[in-house]
């Protein structure tokens, strides 16, 4: 019988420096995988850390994580050259092929762009496969903007919204928050548009708001939930929503079924 | 099968029991109660039929003979990771009607709910369970409101006297420890009244979420996880790695029982907490035994046996609680 609990190595093999705090490692990965799914990643002796898959590739996946704590600390310290132990994918993930043939509004804020990321990748790569795609990601400041490469070529295939929250004087990019620039988007065909939205879960509950104000039904909108989780296996309850277990039935939810879902 | 035994060929059986089972059973251990010069029942392993404590029930559940508080998943060195091992014998475990009905849950989330968990998987195939009958109701306990008073799905069932043993033997492997005892007639004892009667209430929803009773008993809450880690349903638990005082190299990976009353149990990083107050976790707790476990698998989670209720250090009575509700959500 297979033990899930037990990891796998796997080789870092490129890292990619976005600000100080926040890498992109790219790992060894061959297997099945979904943008929206994650990994349950660790380094001996000192803990796991789920963490989203951020970009897909032939044999890699590609991890951006955020140095908050124990684990993270560690994995920044100890990279190099060196293998990271790793479980999954867990969850369900998005699924590209529900979008494909409509106008598509990707909406995150900070690392929230991680899990949605291999969405914007699909979509930038084979523009034609949607009406149109939008990418509004917000950012704390300048300094905190991640995926700079990447953003230079959705830019040029995609309708890009970066902000930022504040910015010094003389920035000349666009600031405020991302709900700011939800009435104003030009929708043509409103029951064909698809919103995906990933963030801190105060930025969710705004972004939401200003989308249903724009009458999009709701089983037209996506979200992925971010909760507490030890295992990725249904097991240890911390990520549990009511009857729902956000990583096994989640972490993306159609809002017609995550708007009921309290802690 | 049904058989009446001497003490004596019982101590012999059990001593035969023994060379291929590891026995488990609530025991006395003396001293070692919450407060000082108190005892506690718990499980342990048991060497004599004599060290089971047959009157009283104990403080924790059976849970821990397969899911225990600490359970090292593996060893990790420089190099690799190293399941641990476990014993080759198989296990019998002694308990009550409630507790083999929460065996049923423990099973839901251990090996339906996703994935099934190779720790407790290896562990339960070898498990046989023991009925212990109950002659009385148990303080605080509901099993009769519940419909787990009773059970047939054990492998073993015993009652006990001064000199003899009655048992009803259903398990094929247990059957030929019994092949020189006389037999006769033996249905286990079950309560069919219980001093405290709980009704479920029957519209919950996430509307109840917003009844002032959460707070209103949740605020004498002091978060201590006890009436979590008493209750045979409850089976979070919080990943741990351990590094070796002595080399550094070297260190374990473990799960240990998590309570979603203590803080810390929804903390995401940024410092993010879902359930801040006592009142919301209270909340999460109690729908969880009688609400939305049953959304999910088809039964209520709480099978009724009174421990939340007898361990709480500030008499916040569950049972009160939910009659409550059943009034105020009908
Ligand atoms: C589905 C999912 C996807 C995620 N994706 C990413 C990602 O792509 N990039 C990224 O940087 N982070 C991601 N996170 C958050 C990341 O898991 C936490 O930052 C990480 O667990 C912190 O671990 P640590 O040991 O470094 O911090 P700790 O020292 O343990 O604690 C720092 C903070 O992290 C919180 N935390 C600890 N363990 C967990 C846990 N198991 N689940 C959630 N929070 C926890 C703590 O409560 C604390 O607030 C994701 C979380 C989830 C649930
Ligand atoms: S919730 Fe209380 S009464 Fe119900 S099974 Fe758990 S400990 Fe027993
Ligand atoms: S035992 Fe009582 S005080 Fe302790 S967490 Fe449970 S309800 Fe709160
Ligand atoms: S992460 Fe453990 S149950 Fe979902």
């Amino acid at each position: 019988m297979k033990n899930e609990y037990i990891p796998f190595p796997s080789q870092v093999k490129e890292i990619i420096r976005h600000t100080d705090i926040e890498y992109t490692f790219r790992m060894s990965f061959s297997g099945d995988v979904k943008p929206g799914q994650f990994f349950e990643v660790s380094i001996p002796k000192f803990g796991e850390a789920p963490i989203s898959v951020s970009g897909i590739g032939e044999d890699t996946v590609d991890l951006t994580i955020r140095k908050v704590g124990r684990v993270t600390n560690q994995i920044f310290e100890h990279y190099e050259g060196n293998s990271l132990l790793m479980r999954g994918p867990y969850g369900n993930g998005f699924d590209i092929a529900q979008f494909q043939g409509k106008e598509v509004v990707v909406i995150a804020g900070g690392t929230g762009l991680s899990p949605v990321k291999g969405i914007v990748d699909h979509f930038s790569k084979h523009p034609e496969d949607a009406v149109r795609t939008t990418l509004i990601a917000g950012f704390k400041s300048p300094q905190d903007v991640l995926f700079k490469e990447d953003f230079k070529d959705w830019e040029k295939t995609l309708n890009v919204i970066k902000t930022v929250d504040t910015a010094p004087e003389g920035y000349d990019g666009l600031t405020g928050m991302v709900t700011k620039y939800i009435p104003d988007l030009p929708l043509s065909d409103i029951p064909n548009t698809v919103f995906i939205t990933v963030g801190p879960p105060v930025m969710i509950q705004f972004t939401i708001q200003e989308i249903l104000k724009r009458k999009v039904p709701e089983e037209n909108i996506w979200i992925s939930h971010e909760r507490k989780m030890c295992c990725g296996l249904g097991k240890c309850g911390h990520c549990k929503m009511d009857s729902t277990y956000i990583c096994l039935d989640g972490p993306v939810f159609n809002y017609a079924k995550g708007k009921n879902l309290i802690d | 099968m049904g058989y009446q035994i001497s003490r004596e060929t019982a101590n012999q059986i059990f001593a035969q029991l023994k060379e291929h089972y590891d026995i488990f059973a609530p025991k006395v251990f003396a001293g070692e109660g919450c407060f000082s010069d108190t005892d506690v029942i718990r499980y342990g392993k048991i060497n004599a039929l004599d060290e089971i404590e047959w009157e009283r029930r104990s403080e924790y559940s059976f849970k821990e003979a397969l899911l225990a508080v600490n359970e090292t998943l593996f060893y990790f060195t420089e190099e690799e990771t190293t399941v641990v091992s476990c014993s080759e014998k198989r296990l019998l475990i002694f308990l009550r009607s409630c507790d083999l009905h929460a065996l049923k849950r423990l099973d839901a989330i251990y090996l339906e709910n996703g994935p099934e968990d190779f720790y407790y998987r290896r562990l339960r195939e070898k498990a046989s369970f023991v009925l212990m009958g109950c002659s009385t109701t148990c303080e605080n306990g509901f099993c009769v409101s519940m419909g787990t008073n009773r059970c047939d799905s054990y492998a073993l069932y015993l009652k006990i006297s001064e000199e003899s043993v009655w048992a009803d033997c259903k398990s094929q492997d247990l059957l030929p420890y019994f092949e020189k005892a006389q037999t006769c007639e033996v249905q286990p004892e079950y309560v069919t009244e219980n001093a405290e009667k709980v009704t479920l209430p029957k519209n919950l929803s996430v509307d109840s979420f917003s009844n002032p009773i959460w707070e209103e008993y949740g605020s004498r809450c002091i978060g201590c996880g006890r009436c979590n880690f008493v209750c045979p349903t409850c089976t979070c638990f919080t990943m741990q790695d351990i590094l070796y005082r002595d080399n550094e190299n070297v260190g374990e990976r473990r799960r240990v029982w998590a309570s979603c009353q203590v803080d810390g149990y929804d903390e995401i990083a940024g410092g993010i907490e879902f359930r801040k107050t006592q009142g919301e976790r209270l909340r999460f707790k109690v729908m969880h035994k009688i609400y939305d476990f049953e959304k999910r698998f088809g039964y209520p989670m709480c099978v009724g046996c009174g421990r939340c209720d007898s361990v709480c250090p500030e008499y916040i009575s569950y049972t009160s609680l939910i009659n409550r509700l059943a009034k105020e959500e009908a």
